[in-house]
């Protein structure tokens, strides 16, 4: 960093200013599932949801677009939330046994989640082991005034709240069993507690069930048992009736029993009754069980677990069950934990349950429990990305209406429930205007599916889910009689979720997508080497697709494929969805997975590559035009499919892991790291860090050759219309770049449109160009003569781009892993460029082309070529001129997958994933930022913010700052001009000053720099004699 | 610009009396001494007065000792001006037929007159024994791994340059992390750093002598690694291959160059770093760039290289659709970056790598060379300084 001090100095304050108006970094968002989810809590009266995980992150829910984030400062597995109803206050127990308190807060007018106590229940020194102190269950009393805590050790504490201070009125064990019978006891102790249930009427008592079965109902003012209730199950759950005239438990061995609750008789043998609902053959247990009454009669129960150990012993399910009706949720991962939305109110005599909220590992689920049949509630945020692994992303920016429209009926008739108006969870509002554009998010998934979401505000919804897996003959295919035969056993089974991570056959795994938004076609490319094209069409359709072969090798001797086969199509008509119709099926020979794909719907064109060459293809008259391979004779393992290795590889972990779930899993639900496998896992992981520690610690130093493996790998694909031949006659032109450094382009010879299906597109070879540092090709861009991308096709002849300047040069953009160079047309020369790796050693990931607004003014607008690095930190570059304009720290350089599932958007935002299944949101501009923006308005007694405003806002997930949009007057500009004027001369006589090289500073000038620019010139002008002074610099040099 | 005066009479001390010979042609004319004018002017005016405007030549000069020596850039012009007593004779060939084994040593004087070399000239493959040494011209010189800047650079420090062009050699070497000792204002430090981890036998490193194993990496092209990753260091180096030069702290200090207290001063070919300025290892920057006179060349810039980076385009043959097979043979050919006719002085080249060292261009100024060699012969077994 020292070294760009000099250069910085020589910075025009003015292109600073311009600067700070387009760029800001900010982590705005995180759309989709969290991961790892291990608590959840629900507040009726504020309506609102909360999702802990093991990461330690809080997340409340409310109406779609009310999302708050709270990160406990340890990275300790939160293990229950609790809501201190009404107040916006939000209990925590994480995994170290301490008690964080969470308060909603109102800050810059949106609401905010803080952290304001933490408590941890101290050990009796000498008489307690630590684990005895361990926090098992949590009892909030409605009134919210009192926390009780049950141990591990049996014993039960209480703490005042909100100040989370411990009263002196500690229940142990040896309390309890002096009202206990002499036979029950045995000399046993009774094991931690298990459930703590305020009395549904008498606040002054509480249920304290324990591990072993007993079950008190205790008095907290008289100090006393009102009523024992000797169970003999191991304990599991307890719930309450609403009368409080009985409660139910659950137990180990996957039954529940109902108990009648009498003040004559305070020693209770036996229950009412008792049931195993799967038995008779010994059942899983029954982790926690709901119980609710409803005016039509019969009440509700509602438990998770109990399946039958050796038939269903590895199902996650939860059982819903009301008289005669019985349904069986068969969800695809773990019931984390689960509520119902019921009626609250006090003097109601019916709980009248209207939707059962579960939580799972992977998604949430939401049943409707007022409508006949209990269906699923359509989510409208916490979409499970990965419900099949994501294998691509794609982001396409202002979506024209009718596109979106037609997209969404086509959406609608997969799932007629797709309107979120009923859904339950409504607290807060949302603030965040209304989303300007509509924006498109395009997931590629495993098993072959494309999701299409709506990108345009904070929550992530699903529009429309696309399967190319029908149009081949695939294995996975009578798998599904086998499912539905299963269905009409007992139990009931009703399959839940969308969430299933098990492609059936990894050849249909998404590798690109390409969609032009104005014609509605879309290239889909697998890997299989399969890339279909298709139409959006608002028609069922039955049609046969088109078959072309491309072969890419093209009479290349000495090779054997030995990768997978390709994938065979269905013969025969297909019946196809209103949406996108597949209309010609390309396969790539050999069929290696598609590396890149574009399409050009004006020119009825697609190009695709492999790791073997790559091919053009008119889909219009369905033949190709052209295929080249790019192999280097020396490359022997392209050939061999080293993709398909890797597939099979993960092939048979994916056995594996299939077994581990099928294996006997014990349901302690708590048990998480105490457990033998908690601890295989941990010690797993700790084994797995030590082995990518010890990777090898020498590198050798040796330029790329031309026959490094895999050089043939064709990274990217362009189409333009620009000049290649000459510089005086445009026309189109197809672009390719490889891994080896080598670029491609062709002339193409495309018909007008009334000639369409008379002549054929030819394609002739205009110029290759091998880059001397042969690293890999990321993208290409052709500039027009104003210097800007050229426009999408159609876009300018439907006039919404101004048409490229045809009249000076082109030039081609050209961006390697190291470095960015553009070359003018149709000369090929190089005119500038930017060597990233010699100056930073990090080298490309990812580059896009974006439009950067001004905050200042909706008229200035820059375009930019954004890139992310290796290192996970992202650059910005002015273009054509390629000078260094910004440079944030994003991604961890140790999060590849992160890394290279980045995508940008041409608005200068991004998305990344931060776990499999979460997006990142982020955003590079200063104006264009989607984030939360809502309010909770929560009235409390004792406001605990109030006196504890001083603390600073926790750092946002991200940790940046926000830049102030509005503060930017006319006023500052003219005070900048001044003060250049009257601090500038010293700079231009530094013999450092260069200021022809713009490094940028944007990072960090804070809020406050700014304000100083807002003082006098003098004022100002002390106050950096002060900065630079403070920073051991001379004063003359250090000018802004 | 230079005027031509076409005043051959003029025999002030100013002028300079040239008589330029082509092919049996002679011209003369004369031109300001003190104002010389560029290589690329003068090489105009020769075609000019010859009346041979598209014709590519080959300037040719005789010197004081007979020696026949190219013209062909500034330096090597302005020397021949500045030699010239007066007159300057010049001996111009057509490129494409040009010996350049008629440069050298004793070329003229062994022919003992200037008429004979003509003749020989204009007859290059007559019988004649080769000359001892072939030096070619500065031109087609490929430039060779160095040590460079050595004086503006602490003598615990060592800046080295490897120079991969055309060669088959590896570059050959590995780098690790590792951890030195800094004096810093709280007492001794360690802190992480990169080192020279294993020579490949027979590569560029190893054979040139200029690397050795645990040598401390401190800049990669005028960039600091420190606070850098192994992986960003390889990264770097990877990416300036072609050029690399490798600012190190010779594991084995005892070769360093002794500089006596005029510096920089008295090497006048040693060129300067633009970065030095704000390196941290604390030698005094602004005193060393103070004292270097501001003509000094630069040895390199960071974008210096460019033209020894030219990607290469192949125009495909507009006229007939390219059959993929010959362009793919095309291209590989055409990608392999060793041009055949530097193999004969690459061949010729001695291995050694004192004696590379010693034979590049002018980075060295006479006194440092015979330091620098005796002491790489001398390695580590005695102590000499």
């Amino acid at each position: 960093m020292m070294k760009f001090r000099f250069r910085r100095q020589g910075n025009d304050p003015h292109r600073e200013k311009i600067k700070q108006d387009l760029f800001a970094f900010n982590k705005t968002v995180e759309h989709g599932f969290p991961n790892q989810p291990s608590a959840l809590a629900y507040d009726p009266k504020l309506q609102l949801m909360a999702i802990g995980t093991k990461s330690g992150a809080i997340k409340l829910y409310g109406a779609p677009g009310v999302e708050m984030t709270g990160l406990h400062k340890d990275t300790a597995a939160v293990t229950q939330i609790h809501f201190l109803y009404g107040q916006g206050r939000i209990l925590s127990l994480l995994d170290d046994n301490t008690i964080h308190l969470w308060e909603i807060v109102q800050r810059e007018n949106r609401s905010h989640l803080i952290e304001v106590h933490s408590f941890n229940l101290p050990g009796r020194p000498g008489i307690e082991s630590t684990s005895a102190t361990r926090v098992t269950v949590m009892l909030l009393n409605l009134g919210c005034d009192l926390l009780a805590l049950g141990t591990e050790g049996g014993g039960v504490h209480f703490l005042e709240l909100p100040t989370l201070t411990l009263l002196n009125k500690s229940l142990f064990q040896d309390e309890v069993m002096q009202s206990v019978p002499e036979e029950y006891k045995c000399g046993k102790s009774l094991g931690p507690v298990e459930s703590l249930q305020e009395h549904p009427k008498d606040s002054d008592k509480i249920l304290i069930g324990y591990s072993r079965g007993l079950v008190v109902l205790w008095d907290l003012n008289s100090r006393h048992v009102d009523n024992l209730f000797l169970g003999k199950q191991q304990l599991e759950s307890l719930v309450w009736e609403r009368s409080g005239n009985s409660f139910v438990s659950s137990h180990s061995d996957g039954g529940y029993m109902v108990w009648a609750v009498s003040s004559s008789n305070p020693c209770t043998h036996d229950p009412i009754s008792s049931t195993i609902p799967y038995g008779p053959f010994p059942c899983k247990a029954v982790n926690k069980i709901l119980w609710r009454t409803t005016e039509s009669g019969a009440p509700l129960v509602l438990f998770s677990g109990g399946m039958p150990r050796a038939s269903y012993g590895d199902r996650h399910c939860l059982t819903i069950l009301q008289d005669s009706s019985h349904v069986t949720l068969d969800f695809t991962s773990r019931v984390i934990d689960f509520f119902t939305i019921h009626c609250t109110d006090r003097d109601k005599e019916f709980d009248e349950p209207s939707a059962l909220v579960v939580l799972l590992e992977e998604e949430l689920v939401v049943i409707d429990l007022q409508m006949s049949g209990w269906p699923t509630v359509p989510a409208p945020y916490l979409a499970p990305l990965h419900s099949s692994a994501i294998t691509f992303s794609s982001h396409i920016s202002n979506v024209p209406p009718k596109f979106w429209e037609r997209m969404i009926s086509a959406g609608q008739q997969q799932c007629p429930l797709q309107n979120y108006d009923n859904w339950p969870i409504c607290g807060g509002k949302n603030l965040a205007p209304d989303p300007k554009q509509k924006e498109l998010l395009l997931t590629g998934h495993e098993d072959g599916t494309v999701r299409f979401w709506d990108a345009s505000g904070v929550s992530l919804k699903p529009l429309y889910k696309l399967s190319t897996a029908n149009i081949f003959q695939t294995d996975c295919d009578h798998n599904d009689s086998l499912t539905q035969a299963g269905e009409e056993e007992w139990p009931p089974f009703r399959k839940v979720g969308c969430f299933d991570p098990y492609s059936d056959d990894p050849r249909l795994g998404i590798q690109k997508i390409s969609l032009c938004k104005y014609s509605g076609k879309l290239v889909v490319a697998g890997t299989a080497g399969q890339v279909i094209v298709m139409v959006l069409s608002d028609e069922k359709s039955d049609h046969m697709i088109d078959v072309a072969t491309v072969d890419l090798l093209q009479d290349r001797e000495g090779f054997t494929w030995k990768g997978h086969d390709r994938l065979p199509p269905k013969m025969g008509p297909v019946v196809f969805a209103p949406g996108f119709q597949p209309v010609v099926l390309v396969q790539c020979m050999p069929p290696a997975a598609v590396t890149a794909v574009t399409l050009h719907a004006e020119w009825n064109l697609i190009a695709f590559g492999t790791s073997h060459g790559f091919g053009l293809f008119d889909y219009h008259r369905r033949s190709p035009v052209l295929a080249r391979c790019t192999l280097h004779p020396n490359d022997s393992l392209a050939m061999e499919g080293p993709l398909s290795r890797v597939k099979s590889l993960k092939k048979s972990l994916r056995q594996s892991f299939r077994r581990i779930r099928k294996s006997r899993v014990s349901g302690k639900k708590r048990a998480v790291v105490n457990s033998p496998t908690g601890k295989v896992r941990e010690a797993n992981a700790q084994l797995a860090e030590r082995d990518a520690e010890v990777t090898p610690v020498q590198r050798r130093i040796e330029p790329r050759s031309a026959d490094d493996s895999l050089s043939g790998v064709v990274r990217c694909l362009c189409f333009a219309d620009t000049f290649l031949r000459d510089g005086t006659h445009h026309g189109p032109t197809m672009w390719a770049g490889t891994n080896s450094g080598s670029v491609y382009a062709y002339a193409l010879d495309v018909p007008s449109l009334e000639k369409f299906s008379e002549q054929s597109v030819e394609a002739l070879l205009g110029k290759e160009i091998q880059l001397m540092h042969r690293a890999p090709v990321v993208s290409i861009a052709v500039l027009d003569g104003r210097g800007t991308p050229l426009p999408e096709p159609y876009e300018v002849s439907r006039d919404l781009a101004k048409a490229p300047d045809m009249q000076g040069s082109h030039s081609v953009l050209i961006a390697s892993e190291e470095q960015f160079k553009i070359f003018t047309l149709p000369k090929v020369s190089a005119k500038t460029k930017f060597k990233l790796t010699a100056h930073e050693g990090c080298r490309v990931r990812k580059v896009a082309l974006s439009n950067f607004t001004s905050v200042s003014s909706e008229e200035y607008s820059e375009n930019a070529l954004v890139c992310l690095t290796n290192l996970g930190d992202l650059h910005v570059f002015s273009v054509p001129a390629l000078r260094p304009q910004v440079r944030y720290d994003c991604i961890r350089k140790e999060d590849i997958s992160g890394i290279a599932s980045c995508v940008f958007t041409k608005t200068g935002q991004g998305f990344y994933l931060i776990s499999p299944s979460e997006y990142e949101r982020f955003s590079l501009s200063a104006r264009v930022i989607t984030e939360p923006l809502c309010r909770m308005d929560v009235e409390r007694p004792h406001d605990l913010s109030a006196h504890s405003s001083s603390t600073t806002l926790p750092p946002q997930a991200n940790g940046t700052h926000k830049t102030q949009a509005e503060s930017n007057s006319v006023e500052t500009e003219d005070l900048l001009e001044e003060m250049r004027s009257a601090l500038s001369s010293p700079v231009l006589d530094s013999p450092n000053s260069s200021a022809d090289i713009t490094l940028d500073t944007t990072g960090d000038l804070t809020v406050e720099d700014v304000k100083d620019f807002l003082m006098t010139v003098d004022e100002a002008e002390n106050n950096f004699r002060n900065i630079t002074e403070e920073d051991g610099r001379p004063p003359g040099i250090l000018i802004n | 610009m230079n005027k031509n005066h076409r005043v051959p009479s003029n025999r002030t001390l100013n002028a300079v009396e040239v008589k330029s010979k082509f092919g049996a042609e002679f011209r003369r004319f004369s031109l300001d001494r003190s104002k010389p004018g560029r290589f690329d002017e003068f090489y105009g005016l020769l075609q000019h007065v010859h009346r041979i405007p598209n014709v590519d030549l080959l300037v040719g000069y005789a010197d004081v000792h007979g020696d026949l020596l190219p013209i062909n850039n500034d330096d090597n012009y302005h020397k021949a001006m500045s030699v010239a007593a007066p007159l300057l004779r010049l001996f111009l060939q057509r490129k494409e037929e040009a010996d350049y084994s008629s440069f050298g040593t004793d070329t003229v004087t062994r022919k003992k007159t200037p008429a004979v070399l003509a003749a020989v000239l204009l007859r290059p493959d007559a019988n004649k024994k080769k000359p001892p040494i072939i030096i070619s011209l500065p031109k087609d010189f490929r430039p060779v791994s160095s040590i460079i800047d050595v004086d503006i650079l602490p003598e615990t420090h060592r800046r080295v340059r490897l120079y991969k062009h055309g060669q088959e050699k590896p570059l050959g070497f590995y780098i690790r992390d590792g951890s030195s000792v800094r004096v810093t204002p709280q007492g001794l430090e360690k802190v992480p750093g990169i080192f020279i981890s294993r020579m490949v036998p027979g590569g560029l490193a190893e054979s040139t002598g200029l690397l050795a194993v645990n040598d401390e990496v401190l800049e990669v092209n005028g960039i600091e690694v420190s606070g850098k990753s192994l992986d960003q260091v390889t990264d770097m180096m990877i990416a300036n291959s072609h050029n690399l030069i490798i600012t190190v702290k010779p594991a084995n200090q005892r070769n360093n160059v002794v500089r006596s207290s005029g510096g920089g001063a008295t090497s006048g070919s040693s060129g300067r770093s633009s970065d030095s300025s704000t390196s941290v290892y604390g030698y005094s920057t602004p005193g060393s760039m103070a004292m270097t006179p501001s003509h000094i060349i630069q040895n390199y810039e960071p974008d210096e290289e460019s033209e020894d980076e030219e990607d290469l385009v192949i125009e495909a043959d507009r006229g007939t659709k390219l059959n993929p097979q010959a362009a793919a043979r095309a291209m590989a050919s055409t990608s392999m970056p060793a041009l055949p006719r530097y193999e004969p002085h690459l061949d010729l080249r001695p291995s050694n790598g004192t004696m590379a060292t010693s034979a590049s261009v002018g980075s060295l100024n006479a006194r440092d060379r015979g330091v620098e060699g005796r002491n790489l012969e001398e390695d580590g077994t005695v102590i000499t300084l």
